[in-house]
């Protein structure tokens, strides 16, 4: 059985990621307020085309999506993706917002990252954030009648909650 | 036999269903024979949802044996089982699928509820809309074992306390449990 | 849909069947609904949601402090990890540091809560392909484990020893011995237990050659633990991004090529030696000094968000906390590395038999609270 393989380690920092971005679209907002990470954020129309690149790109090469979290930030809904190279060991923070909270659509990523499948069905069943191009957008862990999005801010159950 | 029962106050908020076990009422010698029977050879369904189901199994394990008492045969099968022990957490979506479980075993049947969770929700009782709070919303329930999780010595006690109880029953007076349960007597 | 068999001529039928909720072999509440064709298994998809207890709602509605409580019921079989998940990101949100003795024996304390998920896992594994004696085996080894928490900690499965700051109170002075004799005594109760199932024709020709995942797919699938690891992903973050104790002491992580099932089997069978190995290591040196770095008695982490990835006995735990200054996270997320895993399961098991699938479920390692949450 092998023990540990050897990779090559040309680890970017994040000013040399936020200057790469930069130069494939001067438009994003980077910035590393609040966090320990480098957080970009991106709008819904620019998602999908700026993670396949993270992804092919050799120097960044970002194919593993550790953590994809919904967020219901009030008057916004929104998606936060955790995202790590295997190769170079940098990572990286994706932020989408959309202000439609009737409606929200956003672009999948399940076909760059498999992970994502799961993770996107279990957004949509909270949140109610459909993806396009979804392989299988319905519910995940509540019944398939349920009503309502449960983690949302102004989720109100008379009938099973119990607050304190 | 040691079974005692206690005057409830007039604000409890729970009711007590009767056992409806026939107790307390002269036993006859055939009586005593079926009940020795029975109290000695249960077989639990496993039911075990979460983290109860561990403890569970420590029970069934070298140490803790439960095969010592006669609970030899735990299977998966409801259609073989006496006794149903609920470990773990029931939510919503399960509900009916514990149901459907107890209608399927044959009588007599009893139910031990193993854990805070089981019991009346437990430490998922506040702020959650989807954990159904206790077991015996869905089933009605003969022995309750507090714990969260109970230590396996504890649910061997309690498994030992419906040895005792089915040791009391009376087959002309014996109700079923089920009957009326779904109504709210 | 019919198919035809071509050689003999008779018709055959795919039919669904359901492994329902209640199963000796899912190790849990887990539905999946399979597609079979004979034997041949051509759909899985699972479903989920039997056991989800909205801990992440809950969880916004209580202090950190209780949270910690909350997460030993996450994955039970690594509940004192989850612990320190917890208790490592609202110390790095508070900019603390918990004090050496506290971290040692948190370490300690890991390694130890992984040997006993892994015995449990070895133990129900073999019952699962048939050999019920390691069952008895494998729990009989967890009890002296649980003897060692009970003593020190209080309880045996639900620990919650750890809190923001340190640990709750100081080691029972017991500890150091009770720990050394169960080294001595696992060390050699390990190689019995490798020959009674690794070295068996029977269990071998169950598990080899079934069950690939290639490094691409665990890569894509978001597969952490012994099932990455097993098919070449080196993601432990015990060396990747170490926490605790870990970054002085001396262990190997242990890879494999072949990414089969045995290939799992072996691998969780060798990070048992690494565990013994860490805690040899560990075990004479805890520093002398306090467990516990003050902290207020009402914490309240600063605005913004903190992510701290642990590794359990599964895979990586991660705990993303977004604050806004308030006593209540304003969300909580665990990323589980069950859910990653399982979402692989219809890549690694389409095309087997229904035998292979509960072999394959086994070494998956899935504890459903986990998923659900």
């Amino acid at each position: 059985m092998a023990l540990t393989k050897a990779y090559k380690n040309t680890v970017m920092t994040n000013v040399e990621l936020q200057s790469l971005i930069n130069y494939w679209n001067p438009d994003l907002l980077c910035s590393e307020a609040e966090s320990q990470f480098l957080n970009i954020t991106v709008s819904p129309e620019y998602l999908h085309e700026l993670a396949l690149r993270l992804k092919l790109t050799p120097e960044t090469s970002f194919d593993f999506l550790f953590c994809l979290t919904g967020m219901d930030w009030g008057l916004e809904l929104g998606v936060i993706y955790h995202l790590e190279s295997t190769t170079h060991r940098h990572k990286l923070v994706l932020r989408v917002n959309t202000p439609d909270r009737e409606n929200p659509v956003l672009d999948s990523v399940s076909d760059i990252w498999r992970t994502a499948e799961f993770h996107e069905r279990e957004v949509f069943d909270f949140f109610g954030i459909k993806f396009n191009n979804h392989p299988n957008m319905k519910r995940l862990f509540m019944p398939a009648d349920w009503e309502g999005y449960p983690l949302r801010k102004d989720y109100v159950d008379e009938v099973n909650m119990i607050i304190k | 036999m040691g079974i005692e029962t206690t005057e409830l106050g007039k604000d409890f908020p729970g009711q007590v269903i009767p056992g409806g076990n026939g107790g307390n009422i002269v036993i006859t010698s055939l009586d005593k024979i079926i009940n020795w029977g029975r109290s000695n050879s249960l077989w639990p369904l496993y039911f075990g949802t979460s983290c109860c189901a561990i403890e569970m199994m420590q029970a069934g394990a070298a140490r803790h044996d439960w095969s010592r008492f006669g609970f030899e045969v735990a299977r998966p099968s409801p259609r073989q089982a006496d006794l149903i022990i609920i470990a773990g957490t029931i939510v919503n979506k399960m509900a009916p699928s514990l149901r459907r479980l107890y209608d399927q075993m044959a009588e007599p049947k009893y139910v031990i509820a193993m854990g805070a969770c089981a019991i009346s929700g437990g430490p998922f009782y506040y702020n959650s809309y989807s954990v159904v709070k206790g077991a015996d919303h869905i089933i009605p329930v003969d022995v309750y074992v507090p714990g969260c999780p109970p230590r396996p010595e504890a649910l061997l006690e309690g498994m030992m306390m419906l040895q005792e109880k089915i040791r009391t029953e009376n087959m002309k007076h014996k109700l079923n449990p089920i009957d009326g349960f779904d109504k709210g007597i | 849909m019919i198919t035809a068999c071509e050689t003999t001529g008779i018709k055959s039928q795919e039919y669904f069947i359901n492994m329902g909720p209640q199963h000796p072999a899912t190790h849990g509440v887990l539905r999946l609904l399979l597609t079979i064709d004979g034997e041949i298994i051509k759909n899985i998809e699972p479903d989920l949601g039997y056991i989800h207890r909205s801990i992440e709602k809950i969880c916004e509605r209580e202090s950190y402090q209780q949270i910690v409580h909350l997460t030993d019921r996450l994955d039970y079989l690594s509940a004192h990890i989850n612990n320190e998940a917890v208790c490592l990101a609202v110390e790095n949100g508070l900019g603390i540091e918990a004090p050496e003795r506290a971290k040692v024996v948190r370490t300690i304390l890991a390694e130890l809560t992984r040997i006993s998920s892994h015995t449990l896992w070895w133990g129900v594994m073999g019952m699962d392909v048939g050999a019920l004696t390691t069952f008895m085996y494998g729990f009989r080894d967890r009890e002296l484990i649980n003897d060692i928490f009970e003593e020190t900690c209080g309880a045996r499965l639900t620990m919650n020893y750890s809190i923001p700051g340190g640990l709750m109170f100081d080691i029972h002075p017991n500890f150091v011995n009770r720990t050394k004799e169960f080294i001595t005594h696992f060390k050699s109760k390990l190689p019995e237990y490798d020959t009674l199932l690794t070295g068996n024709i029977i269990f071998q020709k169950r598990m080899k050659g079934i069950g690939f995942l290639s490094r691409e797919d665990a890569i894509s699938f978001g597969t952490t633990g012994p099932v990455a690891r097993a098919s070449g992903f080196s993601c432990d973050n015990r060396k990747h991004n170490p926490y605790s104790a870990y970054d002085r002491v001396q262990f190997n992580e242990v890879l494999s090529d072949v990414g089969d099932t045995f290939a799992r089997y072996q691998v969780r069978i060798q990070e048992m030696w690494e565990s013994i190995s860490i805690i040899e290591q560990l075990i004479d040196n805890i520093p002398e000094g306090d467990v516990k770095t003050p902290t207020n008695v009402v914490i309240k982490l600063p605005k913004g968000e903190f992510y701290q990835r642990v590794e359990t006995a599964r895979g990586e735990l991660g705990v993303f906390i977004v604050s806004d200054g308030k006593k209540n996270p304003y969300r909580l997320k665990f990323r589980s590395p069950g859910f990653s895993n399982l979402s692989a399961l219809k890549k690694i098991a389409e095309g087997c038999k229904l035998g292979d699938l509960v072999a394959i479920m086994a070494t998956l390692d899935l504890v459903i609270p986990d998923i659900d949450r």
